[in-house]
Order: C-alpha cells, then sequence, then structure tokens
C-alpha cells in the first residue's frame, strides 16, 4: 500500500510547552489509523499540525505526494484532508442540511452536487430526519455526528476524527464503529482517529500511535501497543486491558 | 433562477408578496404627493438597507461607515455630472468602481492585518470619517458648501438624465428595491452565500470545511459596497444636493442600519419590513413637531432609538422573523 500521509519530525510550542515534539508517522492509503493518549498528549496539536491550523516550527507534512506544510486549512480540504473538532463546531443557526450543504461546497461549488452529498453524508450518519432542524439545537450524540457528516460531506480522501466517540452511549459508539468501518472499506477513505474508547479503537484500528508528553511512545499493532509497559503505565493502567 | 426561488418561497410568502407589489405599484395614482415621496424613502432604506445586510447579516461583518459607499456614489456620480456634463448611467460604472474600490481598502486592512468584530466596525467608521474629512476639503466637488446637481438640463430627460418628477423617481427606487431583493435573495441562496453563512456563523470551522474565509468577507464587502453606490447615485440625483457633513456622517451610517436590525437581520424581508415600519414613523414625527411649531432636531434620534429599544425587546430576532411566525409562513425546507 502506498503512503497517503506522512508526517515527519514535526514539532509545536507554544510558548514554553513542547505541545508536539518530534513526531513522526505514516499512513497508507486505505489504512485505520488511531492517534491515543493521555490528556494533554498533543494529539489535537499534531491534528491542527495536518489541517493548517498551525505551521508546525519543525517537520513537515506531506500528503498524496504534496508538501502541505504550512498551507492553510481551506487548502488542505482542497486537498482532500477532512477534518472534526474535538469541541464540536456546529453553524448553530443554520440548519442541519445546510451545514452539510457547505461541506459539500467544496468541490468544485455547484449547489446541486453540494446537495447531493450532504443528502448523502446526513442518511449515512442517520441525521436526514433531523435535516430541517437547526443545527444549535441538537443534541451532543447528533452533534458530533453532523460534524462527521458536514467533514464527510467535503469528500475526503482522508478524515481526521478528533474525539467523536466521546460523550456517545455504548450502543452510539457501536453505530459509529460501524459507520465508520463502512466508510472506510466500500468508499476508501482513509481515518486517523484520536480516541479514548479503547473498545472502538480496538475495533477499527490496524495500527496504534501512542504520544505522550508531546513525544511519541509507542506505535504498532494494537495487540502489540496494548501490551507495551510504556504504554501501560503512561496512559492505559492495568484496568484499560480488562 | 427567479423559478427556482419563486418555488423556494413558501406559498403563502409568495401571495402577500404579490399583493404588496400590486398596490405598490398603483399607489402613486392614488397617492398624494406627500405619501408618494414618504414611499420614495422607504425604499431607498428598504435598497440600502438590503445592501448592508449582505455584509452584517450575511457575512456577518458589522459596518458602521456605509455612509462612505452611499456617499462616494452619490458624489462620483453628481461630480461627473456637475462637472463633466457625464449622465448618470454612465457615470454610474464609475460610481460603482470608486465605492469598490475603497470597500477593498477597507477589506484588505480589516481580514489581512485580523482586525475582527469590533475593531472592524471602528475601520469602516474611521474610512468614512476621512472621506467626509476630505470632501470637506475637496473644492472640486463643492467642499463643505456642497454640491447641486442642476434641476433642468436642456435635453434627455427622465430617463437618460435622472430628472424626472416624483412620480419618475418613486418607481426608479421601487425597481431598485425589487431588484436588490432578488439580488440577495439568489445570493443568499447560491454557493457564494451559503459560504458567507458558513463565515458568519463560525470562520475556523468555515475554513475546515474549504471555504477560503478572506476570499469570502471581501466578496461580501464589495458586493455590498457596490449596492451600497448605486443607492448613492439615486440620492445625489434625487436630492440634487450633497454636503459631506451629511451624506459621510455616523448619524446617516446608523440610519441605513436601522432597518435591517428592526425588520430581521439576515433576513430577506427583513430590510423592506423595517423601512417600512421605521420611515413612516419617522416622517410622522417630523411633520408632527414642525405643526406644534417645534424645531427639536434631534427628535428623530431619539424616537429611532426608542423604536430600536422597543422593538429589540419584544422581537430580539427582529420583527420579521416573529410576524413570519405568526402568519404561518414554515421555515425554508431542504
Ligand atoms: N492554542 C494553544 N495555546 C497554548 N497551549 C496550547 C494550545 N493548544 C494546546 N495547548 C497545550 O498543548 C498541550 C497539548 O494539547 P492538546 O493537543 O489539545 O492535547 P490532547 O488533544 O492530546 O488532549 C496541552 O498542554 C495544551 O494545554
Ligand atoms: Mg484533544
Amino acid at each position: 500500500m502506498s503512503t497517503l500521509l506522512a508526517v515527519a519530525g514535526v514539532s509545536k510550542r507554544f510558548r514554553g510547552l513542547l505541545a508536539v515534539d518530534d513526531v513522526s508517522l505514516s499512513v497508507a492509503d486505505g489504512e485505520i489509523f488511531a492517534v491515543i493518549g493521555p490528556n494533554g498528549a498533543g494529539k489535537t496539536t499534531l491534528f491542527n499540525i495536518i489541517a493548517g491550523v498551525y505551521r508546525p516550527d519543525g517537520g513537515r507534512v506531506v500528503f498524496a505526494g504534496q508538501d502541505i506544510t504550512g498551507l492553510s486549512p481551506d487548502a488542505v480540504c482542497a486537498a482532500g484532508v477532512a477534518r472534526t473538532f474535538q469541541i464540536v463546531r456546529p453553524f448553530p443557526g443554520l440548519s442541519v442540511f445546510e451545514n452539510a450543504l457547505i461541506g459539500g461546497l467544496s468541490h468544485g461549488g455547484a449547489i446541486a452536487q453540494a446537495r447531493e452529498a450532504a443528502g448523502d453524508t446526513l442518511r449515512l450518519l442517520e441525521l436526514w430526519d433531523r435535516r430541517n432542524q437547526k443545527a444549535g439545537s441538537l443534541t451532543l450524540p447528533d452533534r458530533k455526528r453532523l460534524e462527521v457528516a458536514r467533514a464527510l460531506a467535503t469528500g475526503p480522501r482522508l478524515l481526521l476524527l478528533d474525539e467523536v466517540m466521546a460523550g456517545l452511549r455504548p450502543t452510539e459508539t457501536d453505530r459509529m464503529v460501524a459507520v465508520l468501518r463502512m466508510l472506510n472499506r466500500e468508499r476508501g477513505v482513509t481515518l486517523v482517529l484520536i480516541e479514548h474508547v479503547m473498545r472502538a479503537v480496538m475495533a477499527l484500528a490496524g495500527r496504534i500511535h501512542v504520544l505522550h508528553h508531546g513525544a511519541t511512545i509507542a506505535e504498532g499493532t494494537p495487540e502489540a501497543v496494548t501490551r507495551d509497559p510504556a504504554v501501560i503505565s503512561s496512559y492505559l493502567g492495568t484496568e484499560a486491558l480488562g | 433562477m427567479i423559478a427556482t426561488l419563486l418555488k423556494a418561497t413558501p406559498p403563502r410568502a409568495r401571495v402577500l408578496l404579490a399583493l404588496l407589489l400590486c398596490v405598490l405599484l398603483v399607489a402613486p395614482a392614488f397617492a398624494d404627493r406627500y405619501v408618494v415621496s414618504v414611499l420614495v424613502l422607504v425604499f431607498w432604506f428598504a435598497y440600502v438597507g438590503q445592501a448592508w445586510n449582505v455584509m452584517m447579516g450575511f457575512a456577518g461583518l458589522l459596518s458602521l461607515g456605509h455612509a462612505l459607499y452611499v456617499g462616494l456614489g452619490a458624489y462620483v456620480s453628481a461630480a461627473l455630472f456637475v462637472r463633466l456634463g457625464i449622465g448618470p448611467w454612465a457615470g454610474l460604472p464609475v460610481a460603482i468602481l470608486a465605492s469598490v474600490a475603497v470597500g477593498a481598502a477597507v477589506g484588505w486592512l480589516g481580514f489581512r492585518f485580523r482586525i475582527e468584530g469590533v475593531y472592524f466596525a471602528l475601520l469602516t467608521i474611521a474610512f468614512a470619517e476621512v472621506a467626509r474629512i476630505g470632501f470637506d476639503h475637496l473644492a472640486w466637488t463643492g467642499g463643505a458648501a456642497g454640491l447641486f446637481l442642476p434641476v433642468s438640463t436642456g435635453g434627455g430627460g427622465a430617463w437618460w438624465n435622472l430628472r424626472g418628477g416624483p412620480v419618475f423617481f418613486y418607481y426608479l427606487a421601487l425597481a431598485l428595491a425589487c431588484i436588490a431583493f432578488v439580488l440577495c435573495a439568489a445570493l443568499r441562496h447560491s454557493p457564494l452565500g451559503y459560504r458567507w453563512l458558513a463565515v458568519r456563523e463560525d470562520p475556523e470551522a468555515a475554513r475546515a470545511l474549504g471555504v477560503n474565509v478572506f476570499r469570502a468577507r471581501m466578496a461580501a464587502v464589495l458586493v455590498s459596497a457596490a449596492l451600497a453606490s448605486v443607492g448613492g447615485v439615486f440620492y445625489a440625483f434625487y436630492y440634487n444636493n450633497l454636503f459631506p457633513s451629511q451624506t459621510f456622517d455616523v448619524a446617516r451610517s446608523i440610519e441605513i442600519i436601522l432597518a435591517p436590525i428592526v425588520g430581521g437581520l439576515g433576513t430577506l424581508f427583513g430590510p423592506i419590513l423595517g423601512a417600512f415600519i421605521l420611515t413612516p414613523l419617522g416622517e410622522l414625527l417630523i411633520a408632527l413637531t414642525e405643526k406644534a411649531g417645534l424645531n427639536a432636531p434631534g427628535t428623530k434620534a431619539v424616537f429611532y432609538g426608542l423604536c430600536l429599544i422597543v422593538i429589540i425587546t419584544l422581537a430580539p430576532n427582529g420583527v420579521w422573523p416573529a410576524l413570519k411566525k405568526r402568519l404561518g409562513i414554515p421555515q425554508e425546507e431542504a
């Protein structure tokens, strides 16, 4: 499989704090890749670097052979990378449908095409019945779903998912897992997910990357990573393995 | 395009709209001169309110200096006419270009250097103030003493030189208000319109979805400035006199934005409804104070302030959204 996303030695410093410390990873086309680590490990900051919100202090981000380091978020999106926000950011005053429609405008900008993409992703995320509701009036699980639907409507090759399972009940988590697996298998969307819900990570991810204090402490298959003593002591603890 | 817009309009709104338009089309045959002149003002404020609403209501950019674009349109077209004998139709594109160029400067400064919210509003006021002072000292356009258009010119006539009577200006203003409404409705449902809404709601989320926020905001300023400029051309040829102290005054900028705020920000009917509410009441008040022999120039401002307080308290989103609910006009559906 060819490499779709290559992050090479990126770092990001906020004043004194080294939030991301020389992180390298590589995601293959069609893979499901998870990034885990305790709160404050730098996971969201890493996403923000890939998505163009922050320019890294060092290192490079290459997507589909193109150097996207330092591109603006809209240019990164146009290149084929979509992201969700850990703290969801729906357009509250617009309808659910309009939210998704705006994502759909990103390829080319024809309304008819955008409507189609919006309708498609809303059905997929089971939000079609709520399409005329204001996004601001949705419950948290529905907002999480809208966040995914909207990002998906941009037609990405790579989808960055930042804790989309957080706050979902176990049954809802299972549905989200099923949707993500379907996206990956049937539509070939490559997924990178930041996730605390280990059940979802184990069910989806082919490989896991573990961050701690901004730095990589492990990377490998779910089985290998969950047995790694460094990972257990810094993040998983002993009970998480049960 | 108009057909799809009509289809998107709920039937009840369509009927109301058609009725209103019919009444307004025949009104000059029945109404007296005074009523006609008040309606011209209503249409004019509906028009410039629509222009301002593109920036604030659609793209979330607060401009408190919109008198600048209106005033530039007025001054450029009037000066070309008085000084160089260039008629309003030929002057129109130049006037639009002038306003758009200044709008581009405001936008570039604001968006390039991330001057947001209240600070952006201050920037728009600053530009309007600079224009006011500049035109005060510009002898070519009459300076502080004002610029006057000849009431009648030899040839040309009503249409060619915009030298008609009240009824002529009535239909012209009505046409402007209608054109602005249709144009804004089309924009609102265009890709650009949706990008504006996204930027208004959350610029960072919009960016993540591929929206070039700078470009969307810039487009809003340019469209708004161009529309406002046309309103200025009308203003100059309707009133025939221009003074920098009035044309570019902050009070004028405020007056422009009241109708869309009262009517409902970001709505298409808001600016129209707001103008129909505020302008006649304001004019009535002027007439009453004059009749009572009072000379109180601040009355209208105080009155507008009171109106604003009452309406914002009763209908915080503006009159149109509240009225829409009352009339049973449903939300737009996908
Ligand atoms: N914009 C910012 N300014 C300053 N510090 C930040 C900023 N964003 C994140 N941080 C800090 O960087 C560290 C990593 O944060 P984050 O990437 O959000 O962690 P995670 O997503 O793994 O929980 C934290 O200590 C956080 O406080
Ligand atoms: Mg995070």
